[in-house]
């Protein structure tokens, strides 16, 4: 089956497949995507259950669950920033690119890979928080917190911002030798995101409808584009025989 | 698509013409040309650094070379037609490159897809069945030991039915049981047409497997049968061994019409320089006799692969010290 741009939906899937097999047998990148989102949890939980009730009128003007769309930004990033030097370090790039598989096809799986089990991880936090704060926060403060346009953004955010740092993980993990360095840059990366996203929690960028509307446009955009340069950046040549 | 532009023969399941890489100022191989026939067991020998795994990327469509042009299963080899090629084709690198966390068959399972194969699961049989591996499908490949890996590498290779079949050192670092078992696994493949491109160190393996080998030190240094090349090589000779040193050996070879010329081998041999030993033999042998010499032998020297082999390299050793 073949879905637009000539790309093999069947060939995506077996990557995606195999990745998520991977995942599954891997002790570290299990922990990274549950040890880091619940750390992430830490902070918002301790500040819902210490405020007073008295403050929950000032929590009606902020939005510090926002500050959960870091998850997204990292978890995503550790496990992508593999994805290709991993392979390469591995020896099992070379037996791969020797197949009729497209780069577009390899990079597409590689990031559905990423993005699947990130965003359900920021989800899943998301969901946990949420629940426990209607459940267990002083009514007034969780009525000021459960907010529908805050939670629209989350859901919707999640997944943009995900796919965004993906794509730059990848693009470090194809243009580096080796997986630390791919790893620490990635996280680098991803932190200018987390900074926007952090300033519209900590009410340094006040978030409106328009903001949010043109911050998802301007993600969407990215992340085609960035689909697309990263696929330009992957080069046989040079991942398998170090040249250019 | 096709191989039909003049440069590079059409049927030959490789053809290559003046091909040549560079990684900047650094030469890996130049002008090399050669032929591979369909069905054919061809091997690519030549020292480490030679450019026999860049000529196998090359060809495998990972590597762009940098002049010449090539026909890779009746396909010009050019960007366009790369995903073309690697449909007909398949690479076994020199590591067997398996995923350690998934089993045999998930390993295979994921090369299937990706070849796009039809009914997967049989042809993983097929080729688990080809590499005698069927019990050890659902074994992590990270609990193989090395022999068995490069089994299921091979198997992997298999998967795809390719029509041309490049194999990088496929017994590199195997025992000797190992090295049997892949050495059976090519002569299998042999007798079902599949054309094999086989780059090895190993000279006995190249002349117990190949129909024609090539010599390569960055450049094509000669291609031939083993038989032809041993020919081309070394002068035809006969060694003679006599249990008391002749005495006057000048005298009795030169009165010879089938030797050429001759030299000492140790106090009693004696290397005859002939044009056919065979007819040489039997006047060697009647000389001999009549001369009163007590002979312990007259043989044919053998040159293995492994001599032509070094005396090439030597030669080249030789040129780039002088």
């Amino acid at each position: 089956m073949r879905a637009s741009l000539g790309i093999s939906a069947g060939r995506v899937r077996a990557v995606l497949r195999k990745e998520l097999r991977e995942y599954r047998r891997n002790g570290n990148i299990v922990s990274a995507m549950t040890i880091i989102p619940s750390i992430f949890l830490i902070q918002p939980m301790i500040q819902v259950f210490a405020v007073p009730s008295s403050a929950s009128a000032a929590l009606r003007h902020e939005d510090s669950l926002l500050y959960l769309l870091a998850i997204p930004a990292i978890v995503p990033a550790l496990v992508a920033a593999y994805a290709v030097v991993g392979e390469r370090e591995q020896g099992t790039l070379e037996p791969v690119l020797t197949t009729p598989v497209r780069r577009d096809e390899f990079l597409m799986g590689k990031a559905l890979a990423s993005l699947l089990p990130s965003t359900a991880v920021a989800y899943f936090v998301y969901s946990v928080f949420l629940a426990c704060v209607a459940l267990f926060a002083n009514p007034s403060v969780a009525s000021a917190l459960l907010r529908w346009p805050e939670i629209l953004a989350q859901v919707l955010f999640t997944p943009m911002i995900a796919g965004w740092s993906i794509w730059i993980s990848l693009a470090i993990s194809a243009r580096s030798a080796d997986i630390r360095v791919a790893q620490q840059l990635s996280m680098l990366a991803s932190l200018p995101t987390v900074a926007v996203t952090s300033l519209i929690a900590f009410n340094v960028i006040r978030p409106t409808l328009m903001l949010a509307l043109a911050a998802a446009a301007l993600l969407l955009v990215l992340d085609a584009a960035a689909w697309r340069v990263v696929s330009a950046l992957f080069n046989r040549e040079r991942l398998i025989a170090g040249a250019t | 698509m096709d191989c039909q532009d003049g440069a590079n023969s059409a049927g030959a399941a490789l053809s290559v013409r003046g091909l040549g890489k560079r990684f900047g100022d650094r030469v890996a191989f130049e002008d090399v040309s050669f032929e591979v026939g369909a069905g054919e067991v061809f091997g690519f020998l030549g020292p480490n650094g030679a450019g026999k795994t860049t000529i196998v990327r090359t060809l495998g469509t990972l590597i762009k070379p940098t002049c010449g042009s090539a026909c890779v299963a009746g396909i010009l080899l050019t960007p366009e037609n790369e995903e073309q090629i690697r449909r007909h084709i398949s690479v076994m690198p020199e590591s067997p490159g398996l995923y350690l966390r998934l089993s045999v068959a998930e390993n295979l399972g994921f090369f299937a897809d990706l070849y796009d194969v039809p009914d997967p699961r049989d042809r993983i049989n097929r080729a688990l069945r080809a590499v005698r591996l069927t019990d050890r499908a659902d074994s992590a490949c990270g609990t193989l030991s090395k022999g068995l890996r490069q089994r299921v590498a091979l198997a992997r290779a298999l998967l795809a039915d390719p029509e041309v079949l490049f194999l990088d050192e496929p017994t590199a670092g195997l025992d000797p049981a190992a090295t049997r078992d892949v050495h059976k696994l090519i002569d299998d493949l042999r007798k079902r047409g599949v054309t094999i491109f086989l780059t090895t160190h190993r000279l006995e393996e190249a002349e117990r497997l190949c129909d024609r080998v090539a010599i390569l030190n960055t450049t094509l240094r000669t291609i031939g049968r083993p038989d032809e090349l041993r020919e081309q090589l070394f002068a035809k000779t006969l060694a003679v061994r006599t249990l008391a040193p002749l005495q006057d050996p000048g005298r009795l070879f030169a009165g010879l019409a089938a030797v050429d010329g001759w030299h000492r081998d140790g106090p009693a041999g004696y290397i005859l320089a002939v044009s056919e030993p065979a007819l040489a033999a039997p006047a060697v042998t009647r000389a001999l006799v009549s001369a009163g010499a007590d002979v312990l032998s007259i043989r044919e020297p053998h040159h293995s692969l492994e001599d032509v082999y070094l005396e090439l390299i030597e030669e080249d050793e030789e040129a780039s010290l002088a």
